[in-house]
């Protein structure tokens, strides 16, 4: 139900991000969707991409501070309140995002979201029928997409 | 093992009469053959005759860096030049080196204190032993490896640089020792590591670190890392070089070749000489040396001194591990801080990389102390993630500097591999106040 998302720790100072997607590149690995959460003098780097895990060895090689995360990839409605409908589902049973970042897959919305209690996410996706992007599915429309 | 039973294992009583023997010879000396000492003395009214006994010590005048430079470059040698076969100089990072110029005798002196050290580790003979101080003018490199020599092991002149050839040699010899900083060892197992060798493809037993202070964690540290026994040897140029003292097997303190260099511990400010035990400054008085003699020596390290029969069997005195020095002690807003102070917390903390950098500038005529230190990739897991669980690791490290150094510093996150590795003595410490 879940994807793997890398999480890396890049330093605020020009030439880190470029090192980190220069990697990626050599290594063939796509990318899906990205987000970047910063503060002044680092911030965490957010990749959703193909082959996450070889991603993640590979970054793990070059000593970059990288690690995988579980994250819930949901895909919405092309209509207006689609978000906050999904995601106060989630609210309403006392579950709180910790972050959240959104791209376009073939048309689609999708939201990527990590949360403070994974179990009951995800009985609320289950119980709800919502609609969730596995990892396989995600490779397929990477590819697809390309 | 013992090198050297007879001095090493000498009595107290013994050892203080041989020590006031020499000390009344080499003030003879330095009176007849340096200007400077003869001048100090006389200001004391002091005549060579006037110190007979060890005791008699206090009353000589201190010598310190300073009058080192201030002397540039051969004042303070008593030898004539002929008499000097080889010269070092310390590393002068201002105004002038110092230069140490060493007769025949020195050097054997030297080798001496080297093999003594030596076989305290465990090298003898049957070893491999790679010297990776640097060679030249330092005085790491040819000290080391004169002992490393004369002990009968096979001795590897890596030097410092070309690291990744080093450790090739290291795992296609089997060298078993290897003499470098500590800094520079943590360098090697980093590159071992890249270069995908790993300890059990090594057979790495001694260390012999030196040449700057460390500690247990770093030490720790290393010996996981390579998969050796890390032993403490202490030296300076100004007073010999590497091997003024060393831990034995006990490691509970390093041992001084005390029928030769002469250790006091000294009140930094007041100069008042301190009971042993106590902790104040490091003094040495060269007891034997030909080339430049010095009379209490400030070495500006702070350390302490232990009597009493070493398990070891050695009754030589041991000096605790340097916790600092007197002029490397920063006065930030007034509150004195040591570097290695902030070297304990930063290694106490697994998640942050074993180095560090302090930043002291001004800021509306304020003190401010940044301290940069990296993150470890291996602690970097997805707890990482979420927000603020930087930040956290951020402000824990700030937390753990207030409670030690008992003021305020701000710490920076950096990327593994950021801060400078250093391949001699470590330079922690960038004061941008005397540069305004």
């Amino acid at each position: 139900m879940t994807i793997n998302q890398l999480s890396i720790f890049i330093e605020n100072k020009s030439g880190t991000l470029v090192k980190v997607l220069k990697i990626l590149k050599d290594a063939g690995i796509q990318l899906i969707a990205s987000a970047i959460a910063d503060t002044v003098e680092y911030g965490i780097y957010r990749v959703v991409c193909s082959e996450p895990t070889r991603a993640y060895l590979i970054l793990k090689d070059a000593g970059i501070p990288v690690a995988l995360s579980d994250v819930f990839a949901l895909v919405l409605e092309n209509t207006p309140g689609s978000a906050a409908d999904a995601i106060e589902l989630f609210t309403n049973e006392g579950i709180s995002i910790t972050y959240m970042y959104t791209f376009l897959l073939k048309g689609k919305g999708i939201i990527v979201f990590r949360t403070d209690n994974a179990d009951k996410a995800r009985e609320t996706i289950i119980l709800n029928n919502l609609k969730f992007i596995a990892e396989k599915d995600l490779n397929a429309l990477a590819e697809q997409s390309i | 093992m013992i090198w050297n039973q007879n001095k090493e294992c000498m009595s107290r009583d013994e050892m203080s009469a041989l020590q006031g023997k020499r000390l009344h010879k080499v003030v003879e000396y330095v009176y007849h053959n340096v200007p400077f000492y003869r001048k100090k003395l006389q200001e004391r009214d002091l005549i060579p005759d006037d110190i007979q006994t060890i005791e008699d010590i206090t009353k000589l005048p201190y010598t310190t860096k300073k009058d080192l430079r201030d002397n540039y470059p051969t004042g303070l040698q008593a030898a004539p030049m002929s008499q000097i076969i080889r010269v070092h100089a310390s590393s002068g990072t201002t105004g002038n080196p110092t230069i140490v110029g060493y007769t025949r005798k020195d050097i054997a002196i030297w080798t001496e204190c080297m093999s003594r050290s030596l076989t305290a580790f465990g090298i003898g003979r049957n070893d491999i032993m790679s010297v990776a101080y640097g060679y030249g003018l330092f005085t790491g490199g040819l000290g080391a490896h004169n002992g490393v020599e004369n002990v009968g092991a096979a001795v590897v002149p890596a030097s410092t640089g070309n690291t990744e050839k080093h450790a090739k040699l290291l795992r296609d010899l089997g060298i078993t020792g290897i003499a470098c900083t500590p800094s520079y060892a943590l360098y090697l197992a980093e590159t071992m590591e890249k270069m995908g060798i790993t300890k059990d493809q090594i057979k790495l037993r001694v260390g012999a670190f030196g040449a700057e202070p460390w500690t247990e964690n770093m030490r720790k540290e290393i010996q996981d890392r390579l998969g050796l026994k890390g032993y403490n040897i202490y030296g300076l140029s100004e007073v010999m070089g590497p091997s003024v003292s060393y831990e034995c097997q006990c490691q509970n303190g390093s041992h001084i070749c005390e029928d030769h260099f002469f250790p006091e511990i000294i009140n930094p400010v007041t100069l008042e000489p301190l009971p042993r035990g106590q902790k104040g400054e490091l003094v040495f008085t060269t007891l034997t040396k030909e080339g430049m003699p010095v009379l209490r020596y400030r070495t500006r390290d702070i350390t302490s001194l232990m009597e009493g029969e070493c398990n070891c069997g050695r009754t030589a005195v041991r000096m605790t591990a340097i916790e600092g020095r007197s002029d490397d002690m920063l006065i930030i807003r007034g509150i004195n801080v040591f570097p290695s102070q902030v070297e304990a917390v930063v290694l106490a903390i697994p998640e942050i990389a074993p180095r560090y950098m302090l930043i002291i500038d001004r800021v509306n005529n304020l003190d401010t102390l940044t301290v940069q230190v990296e993150v470890r990739p291996d602690y970097f897991t997805s707890d990482f993630d979420t927000p603020g669980a930087v930040e956290n690791l951020r402000k824990k490290v700030e937390f753990k500097l207030r409670s030690v150094l008992s003021i305020g510093a701000k710490v920076e996150l950096k990327a593994p591999g950021s801060i400078e590795r250093s391949q001699g003595k470590s330079v922690r410490v960038l004061d941008k106040r005397v540069l305004k």
